[in-house]
């Protein structure tokens, strides 16, 4: 049995696994891939050796499928949670972590999704330094809106600051969705609950008097129209901040329409979703849709009890003595196939990057994808 | 129940080792045996914790003490005629409705408490509530203490560790043990886990 190593140690594991897959994998590779590969192979390991995480030999290997060549990539940061704590709260030194590591990517991403709920209680201070932190970012970001975001003012401050939270755009051939999914029954008016009362029965995620998360007929309508002018060929990415599916309602990891949203997708060869809001690593599956969760940089929410999406190859449990242990920012490499590549970084930990290569092959795939990851490790248990 | 019962065992072998204890009538307390006085000098009457049944050990100097094999038949015989007897706990009645209904009301008003102390930020300082890593207080596993916590290189109970996230995610003042917060807390995290079987040391 493996024993739990030091993240250090298992780093140096890792990059000598990676090596001799990527020796293995040299003879199948023709002669100017060859080239072009061990050109990046000297700069991962230069990398390496300066202390950079050793995670690039598996980009390296996708070079060798040429329709999985990622066209481009995309990264996302999300579920920040500022607080108005000023700036040495934890939070905003986590979310700096983030954009920070971003920054250093190279090549830059074409864009930087943000997932939503860059505030915690929707106030305009939170989102005014949230948006401070942001504005550090190289690449041009993309603004999703939260429920965090969202139930103090019913969005007037966030859609003042970031623009409509329902857009979409067109980037190297994918088109791209960006829905508010956390618009819930209104359950504050006949109560008379102040806005701040309503902010923080929302920002509870066990309220047991909670409503569920729904995209509304309006915005079904909406995707209606602007997919009526895209080719079924496209291929289109969703991002929403709930789970454009139904994990686990008593924490709202739910979206109530889920069901009507995917009919309006049904025709689309390739679809993907990528949603925020759960704070942690879940992949699913139905028909032509593809799911994929983000992290959180402020906080890892445990798996829920029940409702996991059996694809999901779930992130070892945090340490609550690690701030960033469980957190973190990832990428999404868009491949020439219209598909994604998904990539977690998890801060103090093997990052993860769940291919569609993994996903395509069901449980299987998975099971193949766990197997090097958590291995038969003797994980501690917290 | 079952507590009573290990109390008996307990206090019924800790009173035969140590020098059999005798009442003066006169510093009468609630709970307290009185013994009858022994039939003659080389006997002993042993109490038992109910406050009524008793042995009476012959040929036992004043002073002496019986061997453990002696103490242990004693034990049992104590127990026999407790068991024989009807429960005197709530006079051989079960619990009235009246009584059930105001314990659960109390037990509830402390777990309510805890609910509330759980989802709010007031116990730390930067506005973060212990709700927000542990919805349904998941991921806390009270059933798992006394264990030995590996960050804290020593034997934790749940509520080192509620004092743990209070003084570093929440950067509050840690609570006394004995603080009603802290049995607050200790109260709603348990009752999430009703039912679930104690597994001390569990990692």
């Amino acid at each position: 049995m493996v024993k739990y190593m030091l993240p250090r140690e298992r780093k140096r594991q890792q990059y000598l696994t990676e090596r001799e897959r990527f020796f293995a994998e040299l003879p199948k590779l023709s002669r100017r891939d060859f080239f072009k590969t061990a050109a990046k192979a000297a700069a991962v390991a230069t990398a390496y050796w300066k202390g950079f995480p050793p995670h690039s030999f598996q980009l390296v290997r996708v070079a060798e499928a040429r329709e999985t060549q990622p066209k481009f990539t995309f990264a996302y940061i999300s579920d920040t949670h500022i607080l108005d704590k000023g700036l040495n709260h934890r939070f905003v030194k986590a979310c700096q972590k983030a954009v920070e590591d971003v920054n250093a990517l190279d090549p830059q991403p074409d864009f930087v999704l943000f997932g939503g709920d860059l505030a915690q209680l929707g106030k305009a201070e939170e989102l005014s330094i949230g948006k401070q932190l942001l504005d550090q970012l190289k690449a041009p970001v993309r603004m999703m809106v939260g429920e965090h975001d969202w139930y103090l003012d019913m969005g007037e401050k966030w859609q003042e600051m970031f623009g409509k939270p329902t857009y979409s755009f067109d980037h190297k051939g994918v088109h791209f969705v960006v829905l508010n999914s956390v618009i819930v029954e209104d359950y504050w008016t006949e109560p008379k609950m102040t806005p701040m009362e309503r902010m923080l029965a929302m920002a509870q995620l066990d309220n047991p008097n909670g409503r569920p998360f729904m995209v509304g007929e309006e915005q079904r309508d909406w995707l209606r129209k602007d997919l009526a002018q895209v080719d079924k060929k496209t291929p289109v990415v969703i991002f929403s901040h709930s789970p454009l599916y139904k994990y686990y309602r008593p924490w709202n990891f739910w979206t109530e329409d889920a069901e009507e949203v995917h009919k309006i997708l049904a025709p689309f060869e390739v679809v993907t979703v990528i949603h925020a809001h759960t704070h942690q690593v879940l992949t699913h599956r139905l028909r032509n849709i593809t799911f994929h969760g983000v992290l959180s940089t402020a906080w890892p929410w445990p798996y829920a009890p029940r409702g996991i999406p059996e694809l999901t190859v779930q992130m070892v449990r945090a340490d609550p003595f690690n701030q960033f242990d469980g957190c973190g920012w990832g990428s999404v490499a868009m491949r020439s196939d219209g598909q994604a590549d998904k990539h977690y970084v998890l801060w103090d930990r093997n990052p993860m990057t769940v291919t569609f290569d993994h996903v395509r092959r069901g449980k299987e795939g998975m099971a193949e994808f766990a197997k090097p990851l958590h291995g038969k490790v003797d994980w501690p248990s917290y | 129940m079952i507590n009573r019962r290990v109390g008996l065992v307990v206090v019924a072998i800790g009173a035969m080792y140590a020098p059999l204890f005798s009442c003066p009538a006169s510093a009468q307390e609630p709970g307290r045996h009185e013994l009858p006085p022994p039939p003659d000098g080389r006997s002993k009457v042993i109490g038992l914790c109910d406050g009524q049944t008793t042995v009476v050990v012959p040929g036992l100097a004043p002073g002496e003490r019986m061997s453990p094999g002696q103490a242990r038949e004693v034990a049992e015989e104590l127990m026999r005629q407790y068991q024989g007897k009807t429960l005197l706990a709530h006079g051989g009645a079960g619990h009235t409705e009246r009584e059930t209904r105001v314990w659960e009301a109390e037990l509830k008003r402390t777990i309510d408490e805890g609910y509330k102390l759980f989802h709010s930020p007031e116990l730390g300082t930067n506005g973060i509530s212990c709700d927000m890593c542990h919805p349904d207080a998941s991921n806390t596993h009270p059933e798992t203490y006394p264990k030995f916590q590996t960050q804290l290189k020593r034997i934790a109970l749940l509520r080192d560790m509620i004092n743990w996230c209070i003084e570093n995610p929440m950067e509050g003042p840690r609570l006394a043990d004995d603080d009603e917060k802290m049995k607050a807390l200790e109260a709603y995290i348990l009752s999430t886990r009703k039912g679930v079987p104690l597994a001390p040391g569990k990692h």
